[in-house]
């Protein structure tokens, strides 16, 4: 698909420019009389609309991009691409390069549309409001960045742009214990890209390009690393933001403290970047190794599934218990990928998209409930569903779709993963059932213990939802998850014709070594 | 002979300007016309260098081959003196506070930024040994020029230990002349091609004391001792200038003396080691202390000596197919780009420590963002250019450098180097935290802001523009640190 226009180019950088306009108007306390014509002595509040009408904007342009995105063809789409830095005589060459296939179209689109709940959920916000919705949007130009660079410097640049607007949302509009929370995530990430930027490096220099379509395994043998070390080092920083246990333990603190906007970005889109790292940079470039790590990635994946889902039912903090819904859940990615078949790499890359979905909405729910109840904590909250009835469904909704129900988007990623996986890793998928069963526990008993249960009449004076912003929110991430439970094919034909292409490989890859070993 | 006068220009100008202006001392008092006369020369030396660029110049050698007027030289020359035309720009406020001392303020730096400069196109020991004295003499004087308790003690401590470091320096140049029979960078490296063979040991001492020598010009640790108190007691314009100038000419010669002279394979090998170890120390001590450190000057003056420390991976990165001209472009590539951004973080230091009552303490920073967003979000971007974030000039440098080390086989000092840029994080943020996420602990009884100096603010923005540039367009630096290099192997 070649619109003959860098709609690719225009897509992550319209949010850029969105902040910069942002940061560069006069805040709200500036007197602006040609602003406020209608409320004298009430100024508008404009970072807000225009972060809106950016975040829209963007959304309307991946929007389209879904719908004209020709699902005939493999292969990369919206191609942007030029020289960027030629030193040939040393061989670094670096082009900048973006593009969508079936694998990543899904996810920008997911990122556009969280950064749009993300800018609603935080219609309250009243702290800094400019430098604030000027962050979440280069937050969303740094996701997109990552989802689309064909180049891995570049990848690498966006992946590293993603820590400044996260340590200072966490730091500034955080809670609880921010600043410690902030700088771990930083030191988290930055330990783990650096072992990641070493990793490119030795590729990129065997490979004499860092462009992800032309690295193959075949240049690795001129690495001055093992492919196996490479691979290592790489999927350290995908680990770590993934994340999956032990290096998980970032994820939960940053959650806790991170306003409901981050949280939602964080759990919704900047952990499937781990996930999709796996996919298109590992699996993609090395799929020999890749092969042979499949056990070992689904044994880290079922431990993860297991130990995240035990730890979860522990929590006694509604959002830290989210967070760690997540470690669960993200370790079916890893039992996906090592499954090593369309179905299991089409279901991992589904799981990131509809717990893109699911968690997304399952933060906002609980950030809506803590700006009534102010506490997050279990214990104290009883019985809500009678006195906000209508956050109630939305919670309940989400932590269904959060559990696997049937006919939510939630089960169709997970069953696919079973279904892919179970015959190569019988004994991964047999333990991680189990945390299947635990995610019902875990979400039922929660929600038995908040929502549920007599009347508490300390509660009495919560308003239910009652914004514009609010009611949007929750009705279009309920529609599309419905959507995704039912019609799952509008996203997993273009999933399944994404990872073709590394299945097709790995699959030469095992048969070339059946038939030599 | 005559006519090498010619090749001389770039830094004549400088030491003719910088004569008048310690004559004009007597009589002309004017701070902007001092400052003007000094930029215009610095100006004049950076045209002049071009003239030579262009004018097919390039390759010639001076005074029978002491000096050389080569793509290389060139590329230093041009960068040290727009070091110098920033400190200068800067130093308004150092200057209002000695009155009586403009013209001696601003010849010393012109002084010693020729110096600087010849450092740079020196193609013998000699030459080398009598540029460094040129500019160790003169910053020694401007580390103290305050003549307070501070710049006293790290004036002093800077001219002993310089002292001893230049007493090291020739030692290694007598040992090499001894065994070479002679001080030519040239001669050197074809004796050594044609009878180094067991004199290997003899050749290592030498160079042994020639990196302890210029690493301590480069602020290498464990040379790195009289940094921070010359940082701290030095006007902070002169701070800046050390942390930028100094390094990059030291780098400069080292490349020259351990690529040219010494750097047949016999040796190669050997100090590879040493700079890597080096390398290693110098990022772990210098990011191990700045992160204890609540002055700003001070930290910065600990992390100039882990970025030594970075740079020095460059020399370590050679291989036997294009390794070295990798790791010296590298190295060029990277220290344009940590110029710009240490002469951007500085800047705005001095703009806030004219407001903050001269405070460098980073626990006063807080609320800055509130205050000055303007100086807090420049300070922010140079401070995240030094932790290696893009889009920043840094972040090409180290992506860069770091290439070099893995393609010459050196991936574990790659990774070495990452984990510092992880512990530099920790630290570079603090400033950053302190302004945006802080409150101010007095914030009802603020002093109105003094408006600080026209230069000083248009040289911020022009760094900080510089900063962006190279991290968005790094092809043009990096075609120019290769020519530099290119001059250097042909």
């Amino acid at each position: 698909m070649d619109p003959g226009f860098p709609v690719l180019s225009l897509l992550i950088f319209l949010p850029l420019l969105g902040a910069l306009l942002i940061a560069l108007l006069p805040g709200k306390h500036t007197p602006t009389e040609w602003l406020v014509q209608n409320a004298p002595g009430n100024a508008v509040d404009y970072p807000k609309w225009l972060a809106l009408g950016i975040s829209a904007g963007t959304l309307i342009i991946a929007l389209v991009m879904f719908i004209i995105f020709d699902r005939s063809v493999s292969g990369f789409q919206f191609v942007d691409e030029f020289d960027w830095i030629s030193a040939e005589a040393v061989g670094f060459n670096v082009k900048y390069a973006f593009g969508v296939d079936g694998l990543s179209m899904p996810l920008v689109f997911l990122t556009a549309l969280l950064t749009v709940v993300a800018v609603l959920v935080s219609w309250r916000i009243d702290l800094r409001t400019k430098e604030y919705f000027a962050w979440l949007l280069v937050l969303e130009t740094s996701v997109l960045g990552v989802f689309t660079s064909l180049d891995l410097i570049f990848f690498f640049l966006f992946w590293e742009l993603e820590l400044v607007p996260m340590f200072l949302l966490i730091s500034i509009w955080g809670s609880g214990n921010r600043n410690y929370s902030a700088l771990k995530f930083v030191l988290y990430t930055v330990f783990g890209s650096a072992f990641m930027l070493v990793g490119f490096l030795a590729l990129g220099v065997a490979a004499d390009t860092f462009d992800i379509r032309e690295i193959r395994q075949d240049v690795l043998a001129a690495a001055f690393l093992p492919a196996p070390a490479i691979f290592a080092f790489i999927l350290i920083a995908f680990a770590i933001k993934l994340p999956v246990v032990p290096l998980h333990t970032w994820l939960p603190d940053a959650h806790t403290d991170a306003p409901t906007a981050v949280s939602v970005m964080l759990a919704g889109v900047l952990l499937k970047m781990g996930g999709y790292g796996i996919l298109r940079l590992l699996f993609t470039m090395m799929p020999e190794v890749g092969a042979d790590a499949d056990l070992a990635l689904a044994i880290i994946g079922a431990v993860s599934i297991v130990y995240g889902a035990i730890v979860t039912i522990r929590q006694t903090d509604l959002k830290r218990l989210i967070a760690y819904s997540s470690v669960s859940h993200m370790g079916f990615v890893l039992l996906g990928v090592a499954a090593l078949g369309t179905t299991g790499m089409s279901g991992a890359a589904m799981q990131l998209v509809t717990h893109g979905l699911i968690t997304g909405m399952l933060f906002v729910m609980v950030g809506l409930v803590y700006d009534r109840t102010h506490t997050r904590e279990i214990s104290e909250m009883k019985g809500l569903m009678h006195h906000i009835p209508l956050l109630g469904i939305g919670m309940v909704f989400a932590g269904l779709a959060g559990l696997g129900l049937p006919a939510l988007a939630g089960f169709v990623a997970e069953i696919t993963i079973f279904l892919g996986a179970f015959a190569s890793q019988t004994a991964p998928v047999s333990v991680a059932l189990l945390g299947v069963l635990l995610a019902a526990a875990y979400i039922l008993w929660a929600l038995q213990r908040t929502f549920f249960g007599p009347r508490d009449e300390k509660w009495s004076h919560l308003p239910d939802a009652n914004h514009w912003s609010e009611f949007t929110i929750i009705g279009a991430l309920m529609a599309l998850i419905v959507l995704l439970g039912v019609y799952p094919s509008i996203v997993m034909d273009l999933l399944e014709m994404g990872v073709e292409p590394i299945v097709t490989e790995l699959e030469a890859v095992v048969s070339a070594g059946a038939g030599g070993g | 002979m005559l006519s090498d006068v010619n090749l001389l220009g770039p830094e004549l100008v400088l030491l003719v300007v910088g004569g008048f202006l310690l004559l004009a001392d007597l009589f002309l008092k004017d701070r902007r016309l001092l400052m003007g006369v000094s930029v215009a020369a610095l100006m004049g030396s950076i045209l002049y260098s071009g003239v030579l660029l262009t004018e097919g110049h390039v390759g010639q050698q001076a005074f029978d081959g002491v000096l050389v007027v080569d793509k290389f030289a060139i590329f230093f020359q041009i960068l040290l003196a727009a070091a110098a035309m920033v400190a200068v720009l800067v130093s308004t406020e150092t200057l209002q506070r000695t009155p009586s001392r403009r013209g001696e303020y601003l010849a010393l730096i012109l002084f010693s930024t020729a110096g600087l400069q010849l450092l740079a196109g020196s193609r013998d020991l000699i030459m080398v040994f009598i540029a460094l004295e040129l500019t160790s003499i003169s910053q020694y004087i401007l580390v103290g020029f305050h003549k307070d308790r501070w710049g006293s003690e790290g004036g002093l401590k800077y001219l002993l230990t310089g002292a001893v470091a230049s007493a090291v320096l020739l030692y290694g140049m007598a040992i090499l002349l001894g065994l070479t029979g002679s001080t030519n960078l040239a001669e050197i490296a074809s004796y050594i091609a044609w009878q180094g063979e067991g004199k290997e040991e003899a050749l290592m001492l030498a160079a042994v004391f020639l990196i302890a020598g210029f690493g301590f010009k480069a602020a290498v640790a464990p040379f790195q001792m009289w940094a921070p108190d010359a940082y701290t007691g030095a006007p902070t314009p002169i701070a800046a200038y050390l942390s930028v100038a100094s390094k990059a000419a030291a780098f400069a010669i080292l490349i020259r003396i351990f690529f040219e002279a010494l750097g047949d394979d016999l040796l190669a090998e050997h100090w590879k080691t040493i700079f890597a170890a080096l390398a290693t120390l110098s990022m772990f001590v210098g990011n191990f202390f700045a992160l204890r450190q609540n002055n700003i000057k001070r930290m910065l003056a600990y992390s100039s000596v882990a970025q030594a420390g970075t740079l020095l991976i460059g020399l370590a990165a050679i291989s036997a197919d294009r390794g070295e001209l990798l790791g010296a472009s590298g190295i060029l590539f990277y220290l344009a780009g940590y110029t710009v951004t240490n002469l951007a973080a500085f800047t705005v230091i001095i703009l806030i420590a004219n407001q903050n009552g001269g405070s460098y303490d980073i626990r006063k920073y807080a609320g800055l963002g509130k205050r000055s967003p303007w100086l807090a979000f420049v300070l922010s971007f140079a401070l995240i250019s030094l932790i290696g974030l893009p889009p920043t000039a840094v972040f090409f440098g180290k992506i860069y450098l770091f290439e070099t080390a893995v393609q010459s086989g050196l991936a574990w000092l790659a990774i070495v180097g990452t984990i510092n840029t992880v512990i530099s994080a920790a630290y570079y943020l603090r400033p950053v935290k302190a302004m945006f996420v802080d409150s101010a602990p007095d914030e009802d009884d603020e002093q109105p802001m003094p408006r600080p100096s026209n230069s000083v603010l248009a040289t911020m923005g022009l760094v900080t523009a510089g900063v962006l540039v190279i991290g968005l367009h790094p092809s043009l630096l990096i075609n120019a640190a290769e020519a530099a290099v290119a001059a250097i192997f042909s």
